[in-house]
């Protein structure tokens, strides 16, 4: 019965977001409010629609209701709970209605939220999102319904893939699907605004809240994956720029970006039709990800055709939307007033070229994952674009951009000075620069450009924090009036210096890898292994039994030169319902740097171990908290809560100078 | 989800779970042992995604890394060696791809897009400094705009 109402209430969500995509047009169009009005109600009754068919969805999870075919595909009874529950979107049709759950949560939040929109521009961007909507929802009734029933019913199901069995997946997908889909609301305001014709600061303001919270959660989703990559696939490698990777990655570059661009037009009104642009060009590459990801078509060309009803169907949402909305800008974007004038050296500028470098650091990425599958189509070819590809193209082309972000941000706006700028930035440069050569010394013999990469990642975390220092600390005052500073500046100064710091911090720590170090060898009881600064000597081997699984665990003692760490373990596990070995690698996190100690194979009576020293590898998680703890900050900065009353106030006041 | 779709696929090979290269592979010369690794970080394991056979627990990344390793004990040098995995199975094994006239547009995509653009905003900016040098850059009324728009906390930055 629950499976029945949550699948009603999928069917009626489709209903009702139809209404949301078509009656506010149609109230915009004719100038009729009421009508107008309508897709703030029908977005709410649609969120809560969706969320009552996910309750019924988790509901069969949790009860391991085996009638429900997507149950016994991806579940069993033995599961600990907390993994029936992630199992939901651990598969392919509950996660394409977590995908539409977050959607129309979007939509429900801009229904809900009290900043006073200009109502078509509102009744515009919720008749968007609901044609969105209306496409992803008629895609996982009709493609990838979760609710199918079995009959008969089997006694057990097959357990969700075990890879999948961790934490760190399961929210993995949540916080990834919140960036993707958060982008659609600029996408919705963007596509409003053209149709409105009319673009001004005040679309700024109100995008640029979403693009934050957007961008900030794409940026921990990426971080989540990329560690659960490390910990859990047995070789320590954090990312791979295969196709599925790519796919979110593009849309957080173009993300940044326009993050970036939505200040200079909300400070300046400058840069408009560009923003609009990449407002639309972000989503895009959002459902492109999504189209790579769930069609399968980069990643095997079987899975592509196992079920090309999927394919076929993202593939028409992806050219109706991205060739859609291209082809409104065409039309509509000349119609848009040029915004404010600046001058060459200016923080305008030091925007727009950040932007250049973005969208071509996106642009390489896109034809790189990209061009196999064209050239294949085209000639034939068979080639791979692996990571050397990458680092000797999208490498040269953001060095450049992270070597100016510091100066271009102490620019100041409109008109700036270009050697005050640098001037300003000398000191941090000069520490930077002698962080690398001391580093070039002592590790002399070594890598050559791990020391530079560090010396870049310092000098961003210096220039930083320096331009924070300039604008807290003067000549001759108190501590208590920096104090009193310091509270002072807006918090998105503190989050523009955190989120620049934490890519400061990534950089540092992936130089430092550079530096890492790995031994292999069969380990007997007793006998030890080293490898960089670290230290292993097998305990024994124990076997043991998890819920779902049994596993032969291995016990270390771990040494940092002479001195004991804590133990290590590290096993590998044989999941009971499906017969799959998995490894589970056992870290030991020593500061910011990590031992990792992976198994293979049992061989001549000992077992194949290998053991990592990871220099400073935290660090480049760490930087991606510090970036979306950044971009959490600017979002509480009091513009965004206040930018409705202070916008008016303004407006009064300045209307009798007219 | 990034990897659901890579980790079926390594479903797929019905994994004897062989994490990448293993103590018997290894060669006893250090150095050749290290050329050994160096090469195979560029081959890609062609049955997996986007990942080295370096990487790779695939038999048939087994398989070439041993071939790898049986080529340089033969003699070979790395060019050499890369030529006879590339002759067996094509372009396709090389994570950097060979830069030919197919692959001119991949190789240069980045580097000409990112001319063009700065190619664009210097002619942008140059015309903008003459006009801004013939003519006020902002009116009265377009000053007033500016003030209500910005508002009182104008030395926030984004």
């Amino acid at each position: 019965m629950i499976v029945e109402i949550g699948h009603y209430a999928l069917a009626l969500a489709l209903g009702v977001s139809v209404i949301q995509a078509v009656v506010p047009f149609w109230g915009v169009f004719r100038q009729d409010r009421t009508l107008a009005s309508v897709g703030s109600s029908a977005a709410l009754v649609s969120f809560a629609l969706v969320a009552l068919s996910f309750a019924a969805l988790v509901t069969s999870y949790v009860r391991s209701d085996f009638s429900v075919g997507n149950v016994v595909a991806n579940s069993h009874s033995a599961q600990p709970l907390i993994y029936k529950f992630t199992s939901v979107w651990g598969n392919h049709e509950g996660s394409m209605l977590l995908w539409v759950l977050i959607l129309t949560l979007f939509g429900a939040l801009v229904a809900l939220s009290r900043r006073s929109l200009p109502p078509r521009l509102r009744a515009g961007a919720l008749a968007a999102q609901g044609l969105v909507a209306v496409a992803f929802l008629a895609f996982t009734l009709f493609t990838s319904n979760p609710f199918q029933r079995l009959s008969p019913v089997p006694a057990e199901g097959q357990d969700l893939n075990p890879i999948l069995q961790d934490l760190g997946l399961a929210i993995h997908p949540p916080l990834l699907y919140i960036g993707y889909v958060g982008f659609s609301i600029t996408y919705a305001f963007a596509v409003a605004a053209l149709i409105d014709g009319r673009i001004d600061a005040m679309w700024a303001r109100a995008v640029r809240p979403w693009t934050l919270l957007a961008w900030t959660f794409l940026t921990l989703g990426i971080a989540m994956g990329s560690y659960w990559a490390y910990y859990e696939l047995g070789w320590g490698g954090w990312w791979f720029w295969d196709p599925v990777e790519n796919a979110s990655f593009m849309p957080w570059l173009a993300g940044t970006a326009l993050i970036h661009s939505t200040v200079v037009m909300e400070k300046r009104d400058a840069l408009k039709v560009w923003t609009i642009l990449l407002a639309i060009l972000t989503f895009s590459l959002s459902l492109l990800g999504t189209f790579i990801v769930r069609s399968g078509v980069l990643t095997s060309v079987h899975s592509f055709a196992t079920d090309p009803a999927r394919g076929l169907f993202i593939l028409f949402i992806l050219i109706f939307f991205v060739g859609g909305s291209l082809a409104l800008f065409a039309w509509r974007a000349p119609l848009l007033r040029q915004g404010g004038l600046f001058a060459p050296v200016s923080r305008e500028s030091a925007l727009v070229v950040n932007n250049v470098f973005l969208a071509t650091a996106c642009a390489t990425v896109f034809v790189g994952t990209l061009y196999p599958l064209l050239l294949e189509l085209v000639t034939g070819d068979k080639i791979s674009v692996g990571a050397p590809f990458y680092n000797a193209t999208f490498v040269p082309v953001v060095v450049p951009l992270l070597l100016i972000l510091p100066v271009g941000q102490s620019l100041a706006w409109k008109r700036g000075d270009l050697l005050g700028a640098a001037q300003r930035n000398a000191f941090a440069f000069g520490l930077a620069v002698m962080a690398a050569l001391a580093l070039l010394f002592f590790t002399r013999g070594g890598p050559v450009l791990a020391p530079l990469g560090v010396g870049l990642g310092v000098f961003l975390v210096l220039g930083a924090g320096f331009d924070l220092g300039e604008r807290i600390v003067t000549r001759a005052s108190g501590w208590r009036a920096m104090l009193s500073r310091a509270r002072g500046l807006p918090r998105s100064a503190w989050g523009t210096a955190l989120a620049h710091a934490g890519i400061g911090l990534s950089i540092i720590g992936i130089a430092a890898q550079a530096w890492s170090s790995e031994a292999i060898a069969v380990l007997k009881p007793g006998e030890r292994l080293t490898s960089g600064r670290y230290t292993i000597v097998l305990e024994g081997l124990s076997p043991r039994t998890g819920p779902n699984f049994r596993a032969e665990v291995a016990r270390f003692q771990l040494f940092s030169g002479e001195q004991e760490l804590a133990p290590v373990e590290a096993s590998k596990r044989v999941y009971t319902a499906r017969a799959m070995p998995t490894t589970e690698a056992g870290i030991r996190t020593d500061g910011l740097s990590q031992a990792y100690v992976s198994l293979g194979e049992a061989q001549d009576g000992g077992v194949a171990v290998r053991l990592y020293d990871k220099p400073l590898i935290l660090l480049i998680w760490i930087g991606s908290l510090v970036m979306a703890l950044g971009g959490g900050l600017s979002l509480t900065d009091r513009r965004f809560r206040l930018a409705a009353p202070k916008r008016a106030a303004a407006v009064a006041a300045a209307q009798p100078a007219e | 989800m990034r990897r659901i779709a890579f980790i079926l696929g390594l479903m797929l090979l019905a994994m004897p779970a062989a994490r990448a290269v293993q103590p018997d592979e290894i060669l006893p010369n250090a150095a050749l042992e290290q050329r050994a690794r160096n090469i195979s970080g560029g081959l890609r394991c062609l049955v997996c995604q986007n990942q080295s056979i370096d990487d790779s627990d695939a038999p048939l990344a087994r398989d070439l890394r041993i071939l790898v390793r049986e080529r340089l004990v033969a003699g070979d040098d790395d060019k050499a060696v890369v030529d006879f995995v590339v002759a067996r199975y094509g372009d396709f094994v090389l994570l950097r791809p060979p830069f030919n006239a197919h692959t001119l547009l991949l190789w240069g995509a980045p580097f000409v897009i990112l001319l063009f653009a700065l190619a664009f905003l210097w002619r942008r900016a140059r015309r903008r400094t003459v006009e801004a040098g013939a003519s006020n850059p902002l009116s009265p009324e377009e000053q007033v705009r500016l003030a209500a728009l910005v508002g009182p906390d104008d030395k926030s930055i984004g």
